[in-house]
């Protein structure tokens, strides 16, 4: 049998097949403006025997296809914890939100956190101050990680931080320390989640921007523990779901 | 082509174009979450009817009882004691607004970070859509938070005549001395405009009309626990929600037959979901109509209410007044002591809504507590850090869900209430 999960994150589209357990294959594409018609592209020629749903196009897909669904925080839960049994924390910063779950190791939630609407201090929010400071997403961790801690940037909300940013550049101020700044003021949101939440040993670190390698060393410095970045930290979302659709199919 | 309320709406001020709109979008609304519900009581169809007629005949009752003399008295709070109302011979009614409506017009006159429900009362009078408070000779506000107090300022040179009752905010013996003298104070104000004195008898009266809706309702929330669960928790809400807006006997008399109704349901074990479905205690801010957002987004999602910590739910009905007096100033004390037991977010401590949520969750057999704060509630926003640990204290998983009345955040929400529901599932 061959199981399969689909993430449908806000920026971009996983899919993972199991077989046996072992990963068959797998791949991604951005979302963009037409969610459905990109899952159904991305499907096209992948074959499994049975597929579930997650991240936030979930629903969509699941009406189109009649097919099962789960939170990406169950599917992000249970992937992680089959990858690393050490796992107690999970943060999971994606496209546009940020969630801190507590596990057991066993497989089980036992609390979470998600941010509110707004998706201050997520993936956008880099993906825009990296356009502000004109680098790339994927080497705007880099840039970071030349910076001198000299700048602070306190919001995390999208807008202000930008005109924070934006005063900083006309003031002269070097663009690898306003990166670095940046970089700051999503981990100290983060911080607060964790702390909120839970603060359990092993911390993973997955989603999307857990690519940034900025971000995983300030974490690491901010919390004085060592963080677990998975291989292909985007993916998990979707293996968690092909796990919890090879569950779903054994009960 | 117009209506057959049109002429009273429009001599009560309403913008009828306005509000026709809004009608049908709530009967839209009302569609989705409500009547596409399968298995519902018989005992609902009483509900829709007062629901659909809510700004008709019922604001047609009003306006008759008006023409014979009676007062309307509008409120905002379960603080306000409306036996003093009726034993006035004055008509309570429920102000409280739960639609995101005329908010651009709220806004031109409140802060943006006004929590939903102030900003909503609000955009009901300035877009003029509430015929309510158009009905509403004196309109009672209080003292239950900052945002409250202060709007109400403003509001008062909106209205015909505004008055304020200052609850207190600790439950120390001055804080008891205070609010015996609002109630005096009050009872002397519907006196005065009602022209009627509250005797004995009136009192005695009014006071055992209120219980008997307030038991009825109690019955209500005992029946509607049992397993498989026998009602929607929107459908209890709905309920609840209404008891603010119709007439007190009517609605007790159907309230018990609806109930009969469920004893039958519940003694041929029949349910709406099955009996594995987690079972959610819903905590915190008021759900005044239209405000079915959470309700619904829980019971789509495996899950089914069978509880509301609210002041439209248990808040409002768990207590009753002493009826065992035949002395005004006595009875007047028992509804001083009925109402300082309320266990608002505004008082501080409030040690006692901790124990009622926790014990509402274990006699209710709920898997989980969903705690429901509007933005920028700070009494309730705040206190939900004590709720969560009250509740994990006992092994009771909680979600804390913060939102206002828009329809922007439905996906998000749901995100987090199906994650709660697999929590809970495994």
């Amino acid at each position: 049998m061959r199981y399969a999960g689909i993430d449908i994150g806000s920026r971009t589209i996983e899919i993972v097949v199991l077989e046996n357990l072992q990963e068959f294959s797998s791949k991604k594409s951005e979302t963009t403006h037409d969610p459905l018609a990109q899952a159904k592209r991305l499907l096209a020629n992948v074959s499994f025997d049975c597929l579930m749903a997650t991240g936030y196009g979930r629903h969509l897909l699941a009406k189109e296809l009649d097919i099962p669904t789960v939170t990406e925080i169950s599917a992000y839960a249970t992937g992680v914890q089959a990858l690393f049994s050490s796992a107690r924390t999970i943060l999971d910063i994606g496209g546009q939100d940020t969630k801190v779950i507590a596990v057991n190791g066993e497989g089980r939630i036992l609390r979470f956190e998600m941010n509110d609407r707004c998706a201050a201090g997520t993936g956008r929010f880099l993906e825009v101050m990296a356009g502000v400071l004109g680098v790339s997403v994927s080497d705007f961790g880099s840039l970071a990680l030349e910076g001198q801690p000299i700048l602070r940037i306190s919001s995390t909300c999208t807008v202000f931080a930008e005109s924070e940013a934006v005063s900083l550049l006309a003031k002269g101020e070097r663009r690898e320390d306003i990166a670095l700044a940046l970089h700051g003021s999503v981990v100290r949101r983060s911080v607060t989640m964790l702390k909120r939440v839970s603060l359990g040993k092993d911390i993973v670190f997955a989603g999307g921007v857990a690519l940034n390698p900025c971000l995983r060393v300030i974490l690491e410095k901010e919390l004085g523990q060592k963080i677990i970045v998975p291989d292909n930290p985007q993916m998990i979302g979707a293996y968690g779901a092909a796990l919890c659709c090879r569950s779903a199919a054994h009960k | 082509m117009p209506g057959k309320y049109d002429e009273m709406w429009d001599r009560l001020g309403l913008d009828l174009s306005a509000h026709e709109g809004l009608l049908t979008v709530l009967g839209k609304f009302y569609g989705d979450i409500y009547l596409s519900q399968q298995n519902r009581l018989k005992g609902m169809e009483y509900l829709d009817f007062v629901l659909s007629e809510v700004h008709g005949l019922r604001i047609q009752e009003l306006q008759a009882a008006k023409k014979n003399g009676k007062k309307v008295v509008g409120t905002f709070c379960v603080f306000v004691p409306e036996e003093l109302i009726w034993a006035a011979e004055g008509i309570a009614v429920g102000l409280c607004a739960g639609a995101e409506i005329g908010r651009e017009e709220a806004e031109q006159v409140l802060p943006r970070n006004t929590c939903s429900l102030i900003k909503s009362f609000f955009g009901f009078k300035m877009a003029r859509l509430c015929p309510f408070i158009e009905s509403s000779d004196l309109i009672v506000g209080e003292t239950t938070c900052d945002g409250k107090k202060k709007a109400y300022e403003i509001f008062a040179d909106l209205v015909p005549e505004m008055y304020i009752m200052e609850i207190p905010q600790r439950k120390e013996k001055i804080d008891r001395d205070l609010w015996k003298s609002e109630i005096l104070r009050f009872k002397d104000k519907l006196e005065e405009i009602t022209g009627r004195a509250i005797s004995t008898k009136s009192l005695g009266k009014a006071i055992k009309m209120v219980n008997e809706r307030r038991r009825a309702l109690q019955r209500l929330n005992k029946l509607r626990r049992a397993n498989p669960v026998p009602i929607s928790g929107r459908d209890v809400l709905l309920i609840n929600q209404i008891s603010f807006y119709d007439d007190p006997v009517r609605f007790t008399e159907n309230i018990n037959k609806l109930c009969d109704e469920l004893e039958e349901r519940i003694s041929r074990g029949e349910g709406i979901v099955p009996q594995k479905t987690k079972r959610i205690v819903l905590s915190g801010c008021p759900m005044a109509v239209p405000n079915w957002k959470l309700p619904y987004v829980i019971e789509s999602s495996g899950a089914v209410i069978v509880g509301e910590e609210s002041c439209i739910g248990e808040r409002n009905t768990r207590d009753l007044v002493d009826e065992g007096s035949k002395d005004l100033p006595e009875m007047l004390d028992n509804m001083v002591d009925r109402y300082m037991n309320i266990d608002c977010a505004c008082f501080t401590p409030n040690k006692e809504r901790l124990e009622h949520i926790v014990s509402l969750a274990k006699d209710a057999k709920a898997d989980g507590v969903i705690h429901y704060a509007l933005q920028f509630c700070h009494p309730y926003t705040i206190e939900a850090y004590k709720v969560k640990k009250a509740l994990e204290k006992e092994n009771i998983p909680v979600l804390k869900i913060e939102t206002d009345y828009s329809m922007e955040d439905i996906e998000q929400l749901k995100t987090r209430v199906e994650a709660f529901v697999e929590m809970l599932s495994k």
